[in-house]
């Protein structure tokens, strides 16, 4: 493949270990019979990666350069500990975990593989067994690096951790695997930032999420990759009784970005997903969820908006799956997407399998323009058309930026937001 | 203030309104009464300068200037304000932001600074109260959720920021309880200067009981029918537009 699946074994962490080289082999041999996903998949018929089949990505990293730094020094957000991984390698300098709770471990991939080897085995690929496409083999076969978090019982994190993923150099294929392992009555923020250097390059990265009993997960994705850069990063979380998965997802950058969150719900589990994307240019941005409600009385919110402009693509593919057993299960899934030029599309496919017969399950796509009467009335109180304009595309986003309670990462995606859209020169709006 | 002169206007080559006149003068208040279906909100739109209406022949002069070159925006900066009969709920936006924005713009216009964050909040905390609404409704979305009172309250508190020289209120009591209509008279009733004048849009005379107008005028089939004082208004409460319409078919 062109896509430059690296074979350089001796370079890969953990090589000594006869179970993670089974692991990698495995995933190879997939990796190399199938390639990566194509439209004849159901679960990718909206997104073609012919165009990034023509490219050619090294898996090699040179060392950061000084741009990278520049990158950094942008992320940083205060009331935060950081990790920094830069070309799929965990940088300790840039890193700051100083005063974590006791118990609690953030370490690198390559660190826990020679530490906690029995960890990492008793948890690697075990979030995502039955899901299993070209990326998923591509990353399980050739990770270079990437983070394990492990809460410890009854360990409370009182604020985010930030993930930052970085890639420095144009052509570069980054490879991560992350492990978030949250104990009984545990709890987290993890928060990942994706961007790098603008040029192409190729951006993969899995994180497997494993939630004990009553444990708790609050994850954000800042997806700001380079407007040249292919994006792909799925997140794959077991939930077991009464945990609770919230996620808020912000994509904005990306030529090509597709986003994968899948989670499966033990008995009165919950989870929480929520979901913004602003295209604009060619952008293609995906999301595919995937819901499953294994037990009973376990509930799921979803609610995905998307902002379309120029010739942008928007998919949106949300799959609910309530198993027979999981009586009571309470499900309720929206996307709404505005469209603000006549060329942009949104695709949005909600897919419910429904196989208990005791559920309250509900679903509802918009896909719209602005409301004309809206931006009359705001004309009529004296504002111009393209600041009433402005201030509903705003707002339609903004609801989404106002469920973000950490207040540096709350202004941090305001900024962004606002940025995606130039002519937006506004103040935040809602008191 | 206000000259209308043998206005005509289409909706997708309707005839709605057939050759409006009508003289508003400041410190006037004019009530515009008629059946469903005479034209009634087609005026108050057209003087908004909402789209959607192709005027065919006629002409409006606001203030000496031709009120039909503007666009809604410029109308509003320039003191023409539409209370809506059905306010647009806006998610999203706060009211207090809203309010902010359009008088600034209104400021801006007029050759004014920007209004000073505090003399704002002053400002609109004292006008909110002679409204009796609650101060959170500043902070909530722009009539999102608001039960059809509140709607109109909101309405009448952001005339009373932007200070305008003609208000157009557009069936402002329809959907208003007793309690809910007298608190919004009162709050027009403050609003009654030399300076300024209204004109009242209404299927009813019950807003008339509250603020008594300087004259009356019946639109039907896109015409002022007929005018007078505020004591037309009083037999149209009991006769009904019936005989108005005939007497405009026979003529």
């Amino acid at each position: 493949m062109s896509t430059g699946l690296s074979l350089d074994a001796a370079s890969l962490p953990g090589q000594s270990l006869p179970w993670l080289q089974d692991f990698r082999a495995d995933a190879r041999v997939q990796y190399v019979a199938e390639g990566l996903p194509t439209v004849r998949s159901e679960e990718w018929r909206y997104t073609s990666l012919a165009s990034l089949q023509k490219k050619t990505f090294t898996a090699v990293a040179p060392a950061a350069s000084n741009q990278v730094a520049d990158y950094h020094s942008q992320q940083l957000l205060a009331d935060t500990w950081r990790i920094v991984l830069v070309n799929g390698q965990v940088d300790q300098r840039l890193s700051m975990l100083e005063g974590l709770p006791e118990g609690v471990r953030v370490m690198s991939m390559a660190a826990a593989l020679v530490e906690h080897e029995a960890l990492i085995h008793r948890y690697l690929g075990h979030a995502m067994a039955a899901i299993k496409h070209g990326f998923i083999a591509l990353n399980s076969a050739g990770f270079s690096d990437g983070v394990v978090v492990h809460v410890p019982a009854g360990t409370v994190l009182d604020k985010p951790i930030h993930c930052v993923h970085s890639v420095s150099h144009a052509e570069l294929m980054v490879n991560t695997r992350s492990l978030l392992i949250i104990e009984e009555n545990a709890s987290l923020q993890w928060l990942e930032s994706y961007g790098g250097i603008d040029a192409e390059y190729l951006s993969v990265a899995i994180t497997e999420v494993f939630l004990a009993e009553n444990a708790k997960l609050i994850a954000y994705k800042q997806q700001t990759e380079s407007s040249h850069a292919y994006h792909f990063a799925g997140m794959y979380c077991k939930q077991a009784p009464y945990s609770c998965f919230t996620q808020h997802h912000f994509a904005l950058g990306g030529v090509l970005a597709r986003s994968e969150t899948h989670t499966e719900l033990a008995t009165a589990a919950e989870c929480e997903l929520n979901g913004l994307y602003l295209g604009a240019g060619r952008q293609h941005l995906d999301h595919h969820t995937q819901i499953t409600h294994a037990q009973p009385h376990s509930i799921s919110r979803e609610y995905y908006k998307g902002v379309l402009n120029e010739r942008s693509r928007g998919v949106f593919q949300g799959r609910i799956i309530v198993e027979q057993q999981a009586q009571k299960t309470s499900s309720m899934m929206a996307n709404r997407n505005l469209l603000l030029s006549e060329h942009a599309e949104a695709d949005s496919k909600p897919q419910l399998e429904i196989y208990a017969d005791d559920v309250k399950c509900s679903h509802g796509v918009t896909v719209g323009q602005l409301d004309e009467k809206s931006v009359f009335y705001l004309q009529s109180r004296g504002l111009d058309e393209a600041s009433a304009r402005n201030i509903l595309i705003f707002a339609f986003a903004n609801e989404m930026v106002e469920k973000i309670s950490h207040r540096p990462l709350h202004a941090a995606l305001l900024t962004a937001v606002l940025t995606r859209f130039p002519k937006l020169a506004i103040q935040p709006v809602v008191g | 203030m206000l000259s209308i002169k043998n206005l005509t206007v289409n909706i997708n080559e309707k005839v709605i309104l057939n050759g409006i006149n009508l003289e508003v003068n400041a410190g006037e208040i004019h009530a515009i009464m008629g059946p469903n279906g005479s034209g009634k909100s087609t005026l108050s739109h057209v003087l908004s300068g909402k789209p959607g209406y192709q005027i065919t022949g006629g002409t409006i002069q606001y203030k000496g200037k031709n009120l039909v070159d503007m666009a809604p925006e410029i109308r509003a900066r320039e003191g023409v304000f539409l209370a809506f009969q059905y306010p647009v709920e806006i998610p999203g936006v706060s009211n207090v932001y809203l309010l902010k924005a359009a008088l600034n713009a209104v400021r801006k216009h007029q050759g004014l600074d920007e209004v000073d964050a505090m003399d704002f909040l002053s400002l609109v905390k004292a006008k909110i109260k002679t409204l009796d609404m609650d101060e959170k409704f500043l902070y909530r979305a722009v009539n999102e959720g608001f039960s059809g009172g509140e709607k109109k309250r909101n309405e009448i508190l952001q005339m009373a920021i932007l200070e305008p020289a003609l208000c157009i209120l557009d069936e402002t009591d329809s959907g208003l309880d007793i309690d809910a209509l007298k608190v919004v008279a009162e709050g027009i009733n403050a609003l009654r200067s030399s300076e300024r004048a209204f004109i009242m849009v209404t299927h009813y005379q019950r807003l008339l009981d509250y603020i008594k107008p300087d004259y009356v005028h019946v639109l039907a089939h896109g015409q002022i029918v007929k005018s007078g004082g505020a004591d037309l208004a009083l037999a149209l409460e009991k006769e009904g537009y019936g005989w108005l319409e005939q007497g405009q078919v026979s003529a």
